[in-house]
């Protein structure tokens, strides 16, 4: 049938419905566009909303149970007793450790972060552009576990560190620095700088990706324009540079200082036997059986990360996100 | 006779904006009417109140007699070549064609050679292996055209569909579509902002303003007899003379419009007409565009290329037949 | 830092971003090497020598294949879930204006904005306070839960890149709701929800933190390991099973990338 020779059959102008379940559920949600958003929003919004956000409700009224000191079992009355015994001196310095490493860790993933993240940005092109993309996709993406395994193996004493400072004559630097009080130990991979090591280690690619998103708005010419008016690289990076690179920077912090801050393997696995946040959260919870204790430790990250994110939000951060 | 499309009171409103507001529409069969106004004039909301994007918030629209209200885009037998063509990007051009056929349930050999029928129809036989993204502008609008005439619609919409298009392009295309439409004798309803296309194409002419309709009528009614200032300045920029001007050359007291083709100037500088000075003249190619001041009013002149002018700054006299100067039906 | 006219980046920045890519991967490089020592008892460097045999004592150790399937098993689930639910949530997202739509993505943010442990904890002492006892649907709940951000994030990526219109030109052709949603949009964004699954898949198959908490006594790959990590019981094993989970948790990496690189990038953000 050719298309012209159709035009002489008559042909309704409204067809008919196609009937049926589909033909009608169809043309109600047509004729009812809302209906079919809450159908979608449902069953997301159930599940976060009951699973998730009911959770952490459960969590903070936890907090303001207290434990019975001689049952050991839960007492379900509202109290801030618990809340007391968090800033006894102990937990406090617990926190205190806790926030410091994180503020660190922050600070070194930013310096390690901003070279790679500046040349992704700006010099890499084409094939290599996507090679360095995949080449921060896959560590972030790899085994958690797997990565913590791979230092210990590095750090333990025995290990290719140790190794490689022995063949460079170097292990006169190792041992002042394992001598030294607070950073030093038996080994690395016993010591806070070790802790230290493997965290910058495993976020560092939240770090990388924010700040690149950052950088790549930053025209190349502002750079050359800076140079161009006789900025040193030093005033350049200082003047230029790092105000652009700032809110990537910030953006990437909420990543390293969260993900810090509620960590409990990696100071287990790698560290001292000085506690930190999670370590206690987990400790309280599982071994001592305190959970309203755990459940009031968890709201100092979360009370942390609220102010952080508050003051990362002023900053133009999540634009960077 | 019914008519194709027909509105009666139609309102569309979006909170406090009245995107259209009470209009009365009707389309014949066969016509080829095109809907011009600046944008945001309503004239895009009442092609997707056909085509069914849009519901009415009041008033009643008929489609070949059949109340459309409440009923769904798809099923109405009306199709629409969007302005940004919206071929599907994973369906090759034949699969794009055949889309309307294929949700129809036409068999797959059945509907695949209609859907090459209608290329062939459009200039673009052969291309049905090939991917949207590999084509170019021009011939994606074709195959937008193609995908929507193969569904054998009673009404095509065209939403600004040479809009993206280059000067040349656009141009083949006006004359195109006119000549399709004769073939295919389909109501072809067409959305534009450029008043040229539309006095070209169009057998008829709806001028939108702010959601309504300021007159409709043939490309001639429109472009010589305007009713209103907005419609004789929108649709190629007539001279809009106020009433007291008009009053001394044709004794009402009335808005006038005066073509800037139908003024003759003259470096005289007494005589019968309008003393002005000139004020700019603008080189356009086949004529000039002369820029006048005649007392405080500020008038356009269009001469063909090649007339002798007088210089920038210089004394002038307009003069005009009595004919060409068209009184308007708004209020003084 | 000297800014050449051309392309060229100076040395030093070539030098530190180069140093930093290997920073990021010769660790775990580094898991493939040990995986074939011959060593048992110390993490000794280098290897005293060479040998495939642990993997075939990795292979008959029944503890290993039970971690392996439970893990397989909760990440198909999670994943399953995860897809209906984030692709419900996005496409309601990015098709719809309404009020409350940056509630609604923020809600679906904080599970992974969130330390795992409070995550962890709070879906805990919710199960303890509703007398849920753990088992392997206490494992997917947790899961699926972080796991929808990842499948959201690529499909709203994806739904912001198709062009409304395309939707509209359906049914003007004559396609009814469902019509459209097969026809058109599930083809549209079907790359980008694959991609999201295997995202979703290589989480929920790594996550420890937010499983020792709703797992019981049960063990997943990851919980294995950190078992083993404490208290080691053999190295070798570990080590091949360290190597394994590598390459388990890339490949899909890998595909996603593939699936989703002309346009939108995989939300890496989003772990």
């Amino acid at each position: 049938m050719t298309i012209a020779a159709v035009q002489s059959k008559p042909a309704p102008a409204i067809l008919p419905g196609s009937g049926g379940m589909r033909g009608a559920f169809s043309d109600l949600f047509w004729r009812r566009p809302q209906l079919l958003l809450l159908l979608m929003l449902l069953p997301p919004v159930l599940w976060l909303g009951i699973v998730y956000i009911g959770s952490l409700f459960a969590l903070l009224l936890q907090s303001f149970f207290s434990i019975d000191e001689f049952s050991g079992l839960i007492n379900r009355e509202f109290t801030l007793k618990t809340y007391g015994d968090l800033f006894q001196a102990a937990n406090l310095d617990i926190i205190l450790r806790t926030v410091t490493m994180a503020a660190l860790v922050t600070l070194a993933a930013a310096v390690v972060a901003f070279p790679i993240a500046y040349y992704a940005a700006r010099y890499a092109r084409g094939r290599w552009k996507a090679l360095f993309y995949l080449g921060v996709m896959l560590p972030l993406w790899s085994s958690y576990l797997v990565k913590i395994y791979a230092w210990k193996l590095i750090l333990a004493k025995e290990g290719i560190l140790t190794w490689l400072l022995a063949k460079l004559n170097l292990l006169w630097l190792l041992d002042g620095w394992l001598s030294l009080p607070i950073v030093g130990g038996n080994s690395l991979s016993v010591s806070f700088t070790g802790t230290f090591i493997v965290f910058v280690y495993v976020w560092l690619p939240f770090m990388i990706l924010p700040v690149q998103a950052a950088l790549e708005r930053v025209p190349g010419n502002l750079v050359e324009a800076s140079s161009d008016l006789g900025a040193s690289p030093g005033q350049t990076f200082r003047n230029v540079l790092f105000p652009l690179a700032l809110p990537g920077i910030v953006a990437g912090s909420i990543f390293t200082f969260s993900l810090t801050l509620g960590d409990y393997i990696i100071p287990q696995i790698i560290g001292t036997s000085r506690l930190f946040i999670g370590q206690a959260v987990y400790s309280q919870q599982g071994t001592a059986g305190n959970i309203p204790l755990a459940a009031a430790f968890t709201v100092v990250p979360i009370v942390i990360m609220g102010f952080y994110l508050w003051g990362a939000k002023r900053m133009g951060a999540f634009d960077a996100l | 006779m019914t008519s194709a499309v027909s509105f009666k009171q139609v309102s569309r409103h979006f909170g406090s904006v009245r995107a259209v507001d009470a209009v009365d529409l009707e389309i014949a069969p066969g016509e080829f009417f095109a809907m011009l106004g600046p944008s945001g004039s309503g004239k895009t909301t009442c092609l997707r109140l056909i085509a069914g994007f849009e519901q009415p918030t009041a008033g009643s629209i008929s489609i070949f007699g059949e109340r459309a209200e409440g009923v769904p885009p798809y099923r109405r037998n009306v199709n629409t070549v969007f302005q940004d063509y919206a071929l599907f990007p994973h369906l090759n051009v034949l699969d794009n064609v055949a889309y309307g056929l294929m949700v129809k349930g036409v068999g797959k050999a059945e509907r695949l050679k209609a859907a090459e029928e209608a290329l062939s129809l459009v200039r673009l036989p052969g291309y049905g292996a090939r991917r949207p993204g590999q084509l170019s502008g021009g011939q994606r609008q074709r195959v937008a055209l193609a995908r929507a005439l193969v569904n054998q619609p009673k009404v095509l919409l065209l939403d600004e569909p040479l809009g993206a298009l280059d000067l040349k392009l656009r141009e083949n295309m006006q004359e195109e579509l006119k000549s399709l439409q004769k073939v295919l004798g389909i109501t072809f309803v067409f959305v534009t902002h450029d008043q040229g296309e539309a006095l070209s194409m169009a057998d008829r002419v709806a001028v939108f303003n702010d959601g309504r309709i300021m007159q409709i009528g043939t490309p001639e009614d429109i472009y010589q007899r305007p009713k209103t200032r907005f419609v004789a300045d929108f649709v190629g920029s007539s001279n809009v003379l106020p009433p007291d001007f008009v009053q001394r050359y044709s004794g009402q007291h009335r808005w006038g419009s005066l073509r800037p083709e139908s003024i003759r100037v003259s470096s005289a500088a007494s005589g019968d007409g309008v003393a002005a000075r000139l004020v700019g003249t603008n080189y356009l190619g086949a004529t000039t565009r002369l820029a006048l001041d005649a007392d405080g009013l500020r008038l356009h002149a269009m001469v063909p290329a090649g007339t002798a002018l007088p210089a920038e700054g210089e004394a002038v006299m307009l003069t005009f037949n009595r004919e060409s100067l068209h009184l308007m039906d708004e209020p003084a | 830092m000297r800014s050449d006219r051309g392309q060229s980046a100076p040395l030093r920045l070539k030098i530190a971003a180069a140093c930093g890519l290997l920073f990021l991967h010769l660790p775990i490089l580094l898991i493939f090497v040990y995986a074939f020592t011959t060593e048992e008892k110390s993490f000794v460097w280098p290897p005293p020598g060479l040998t495939t045999q642990w993997f075939a004592v990795t292979w008959n150790r029944p503890d290993v294949w039970e971690a392996l399937s439970l893990s397989i098993r909760v990440a198909a689930i999670s994943t399953a879930i995860a897809l209906v639910l984030g692709t419900l949530c996005a496409a309601a997202v990015s098709q719809t204006r309404f009020f409350g739509r940056e509630t609604i993505s923020l809600l679906v943010i904080l599970p992974i904005a969130l330390p795992g442990i409070i995550t962890g904890i709070a879906l805990r002492s919710a199960f303890a306070l509703a007398d849920i006892p753990f088992s392997f649907w206490t494992i997917v709940l947790g899961h699926a839960t972080f796991c929808v951000v990842v499948v959201y994030n690529n499909a709203v990526a994806r739904f912001r890149r198709t062009s409304g219109s395309m939707i509209e030109a359906s049914m003007d052709l004559g396609a009814d709701g469902f019509q459209t949603f097969r026809h058109v949009v599930l083809p549209n964004i079907a790359t980008a929800l694959l991609a999201g699954g295997m995202l979703a898949f290589a989480l929920s198959f790594d996550e420890v933190i937010v499983t020792t908490f709703t797992a019981g006594q049960q063990q997943t790959v990851p919980i294995w390991m950190l078992e083993e990590l404490i208290r080691p019981r053999q190295r070798p094993v570990t080590n091949v099973v360290a190597m394994v989970v590598v390459l388990v948790t890339l490949l899909p990496i890998l595909l996603a990338y593939y699936l989703t690189r002309d346009g939108d990038q995989i939300a890496g953000s989003g772990k």
